[in-house]
């Protein structure tokens, strides 16, 4: 079942669409540069275990506050202001996917304390100079599925939703929403998507799940691998047949990790 | 009108089969095809083609900056043009520009226009191009999304740098400075006149309208092409309700003379057809990052040259397809002559970038070219708008009482070769 729309507005005054659903204890998702979906596979499974609420990123929605947010340490306090505007009861625990993994991940370095759990899904934000990842921004979308999925032709049909290329105006549309979006995420990602975590991912102080896909273009295991040492009380689970978008490719596996380290 | 004789100074040995065995001309171009010692003779060949065009008496001479990039070897267009300031003095120093975006911090470009204006006797046109995105984004590693809004405020910085006359504090989002003292200041002050390669932005057009800045409408797709879009420019300069003044806009174009129209083609062609097969071969992927091009532009659909479609299309073109649409203009210097009149007249611009040297041509063709046309064609276009005789805002303003470099070096050579050196009556 699609999970509501409703909306939040934080303290700076900035709104944005709020994804909500399901009962039990508080789960916050923060989502990746592809956005998320009302009908995104993995959270309506959570939902079933927790309350879910996944809000969306300055430049992923209609409402145009981008600007509002140029560097990691705006998009990481936006991320607490998100919080403290759900007023949940307790701390809670905080899943991020990609780029929303390497706020969560910040957001946990900087406010130890205001969660309970932290699971970050293919995060980025971390770089092996001996093994550089590629480059999204300067990719074509066919190699954008090919490094994202493990099966790219099932891939691109969801990066492109569809669309018929030849449509002037749908085509416009989708070239506008890829601007705002990439745009956006360029401000943590391009064009190294280092924004100097390893100086502070010491004061993660909750337990914590990194989970990766096998097949992962953009996030390969040797990442994880640094991601899983570099936090304290950490456990790691890789997970076959998925690449980066390893939550839209296996959302059951994905799920059951999840529940089984947080419940 | 103003002629500016401007050369991207390429790399004239891309091998056959560029396109095919390497991915991009620009960013991440394989470095071995670049040979230093080649690039000792090629430099100042160009340099010498530059200084040839100021004896032919162009208004200008023009440099550009490009990085990574084996069309164009001038990353610093600045040392070029210094060089070009210390052996002519007449033609002005169009630098075209400097990417400001890119420089950190932009009151470097202040402190270096400032000196080129001053060797120069106050001949600088300045050039504040956005930057493309393979060289500002792809090659310095600035954030797409920003870059305008960096932009923005190293331009601001750099204005001010130059017009006041007190050290000020500058605190912005991208520079945080104590003490902008700019030393030296330009001869020509508030600013020199500036020009602002664009590319299709419409965001461009009014901040060219807001400063009165010359537009400076830069692609390789020929008049045609320029057409449309500088008639949009046009439409927003009569909404702004600004002037009409020809000086508001530019545009550059490649230009081949010969003896007649066939003997063009015998001679440029392959050169052409090289400059646009090997010289535009650029990943696409490099060609537009999300975020670097506003909302605005990309919905009123003037998206920019070097995109996968405009790609495609400089693949195939052959000799007759680059003159019937309107990429070259090439020929006779009455087909030449007549062609350049309608473009003047039709683009409704005050200063035109000629590009002579193109691709691979040798130096004795582009001469040829640059001389037809100098003696030829230029002397009958001077005059087409009498309007910008009495306009002061888009060309530089020289001092009268300025050094002749050109005559210093043969006094200096006269003072090695004189028989004594006599030191002054109040030293000995």
């Amino acid at each position: 079942m699609a999970l509501a729309v409703q909306r939040l507005a934080t303290r700076r005054g900035i709104e944005c669409d709020l994804l909500c659903a399901g009962d039990g204890p508080d789960l916050v998702f923060f989502h990746g540069a592809g956005g998320v979906s009302p009908n995104d596979p993995l959270l309506q499974t959570l939902a079933q275990t927790f309350r879910v609420h996944a809000p969306t990123w300055p430049g992923f929605g209609e409402d145009q506050t981008e600007t509002a947010i140029e560097d990691m340490l705006d998009f990481t306090l936006h991320g607490w202001d998100l919080i403290d505007a759900l007023k949940l009861a307790r701390p809670p625990l905080i899943v991020g996917h990609s780029m929303g993994a390497m706020i969560a991940a910040e957001m946990a370095s900087v406010a130890r304390h205001d969660l309970q759990q932290l699971v970050l899904l293919t995060p980025a934000g971390m770089w092996i100079d001996a093994e550089p990842t590629p480059d999204l921004f300067a990719m074509l979308p066919f190699e954008m599925a090919q490094t994202l999925f493990h099966d790219p032709v099932q891939g691109e049909k969801l990066m492109t939703g569809g669309l018929d290329f030849n449509d002037n105006d749908a085509l416009t549309a989708f070239m506008v929403s890829n601007a705002r979006r990439l745009g956006t995420a360029g401000k943590i990602l391009f064009p190294i998507p280092n924004r100097r975590l390893s100086k502070r991912i010491h004061r993660i102080g909750v337990p914590t799940l990194v989970v990766g896909g096998a097949s992962d273009g953009l996030v390969p295991p040797s990442y994880i691998e640094l991601w899983g040492e570099s936090i304290a009380n950490c456990s790691v689970v890789m997970i076959a047949e998925a690449g980066h978008m390893v939550h839209v490719e296996q959302p059951q596996v994905v799920a059951d990790a999840i529940v089984s380290f947080a419940t | 009108m103003k002629f500016v004789w401007f050369n991207l100074m390429p790399w004239p040995d891309l091998p056959d089969g560029f396109r095919e065995n390497h991915r991009s001309v620009w960013v991440d171009i394989d470095s071995k095809l670049f040979d230093p010692e080649r690039a000792n003779g090629l430099y100042h060949e160009y340099m010498d083609q530059l200084e040839f065009a100021d004896e032919m008496g162009f208004d200008g001479i023009g440099v550009n900056e490009h990085h990574q990039n084996g069309y164009g070897i001038m990353p610093s267009p600045n040392l070029i043009a210094a060089a070009l300031a210390r052996r002519t003095s007449n033609a002005a120093i169009c630098v075209i520009g400097n990417s400001i975006a890119l420089y950190n911090p932009p009151i470097r470009v202040a402190e270096e226009f400032a000196m080129l204006d001053c060797i120069s006797g106050g001949r600088l046109v300045a050039g504040f191009p956005v930057g493309t995105p393979m060289d500002t984004n792809f090659a310095y590693g600035q954030i797409p999304a920003l870059t305008r809004d960096k932009y923005d405020e190293a331009h601001e910085l750099i204005i001010r740098a130059w017009a006041e006359d007190e050290p000020f504090a500058f605190d912005g989002k991208y520079n945080q400075l104590r003490y902008v003292n700019c030393w030296p200041k330009p001869i020509q002050r508030p600013r020199p006149p500036i020009y602002i390669p664009g590319g299709g932005s419409i965001e461009t057009w009014d901040f060219c309208l807001d400063h009165d800045y010359n537009y400076s409408y830069l692609s390789f797709n020929g008049h045609k092409a320029g057409r449309a879009l500088l008639e949009g420019y046009w439409e927003r300069v009569a909404e702004r309700g600004k002037d009409e003044s020809p000086g508001r806009a530019s545009f550059a174009q490649i230009i081949c003379v010969a003896d007649n129209d066939a003997q063009a083609e015998e001679l440029y062609a392959e050169h052409i057809l090289y400059f646009f097969n090997r010289c535009l071969h650029v990943h696409p992927g490099f060609a537009d990052p999300p975020g670097y091009r506003t909302v605005n532009t990309i919905k009123s659909g003037k998206l920019g040259g070097l995109r996968k479609e405009n790609q495609e299309l400089f693949k195939t073109l052959t000799w007759k397809d680059l003159v019937e649409g309107g990429f070259v203009i090439a020929g006779g210097p009455d087909t030449v002559r007549e062609q350049m009149e309608k473009m003047i007249k039709d683009l409704r611009i005050g200063t035109v970038f000629g590009l002579f040297h193109m691709g691979d041509m040798p130096d004795w063709k582009t001469r040829f070219s640059t001389q037809l046309f100098a003696e030829k064609v230029m002397p009958s276009l001077k005059n087409i708008w009498p309007e910008l005789e009495t306009d002061e805002r888009w060309w530089c303003h020289p001092i009268e009482d300025r050094v002749r470099p050109e005559y210093t070096i043969e006094s200096a050579r006269a003072m090695a070769q004189a028989e004594s050196q006599t030191m002054p009556a109040q030293w000995t």
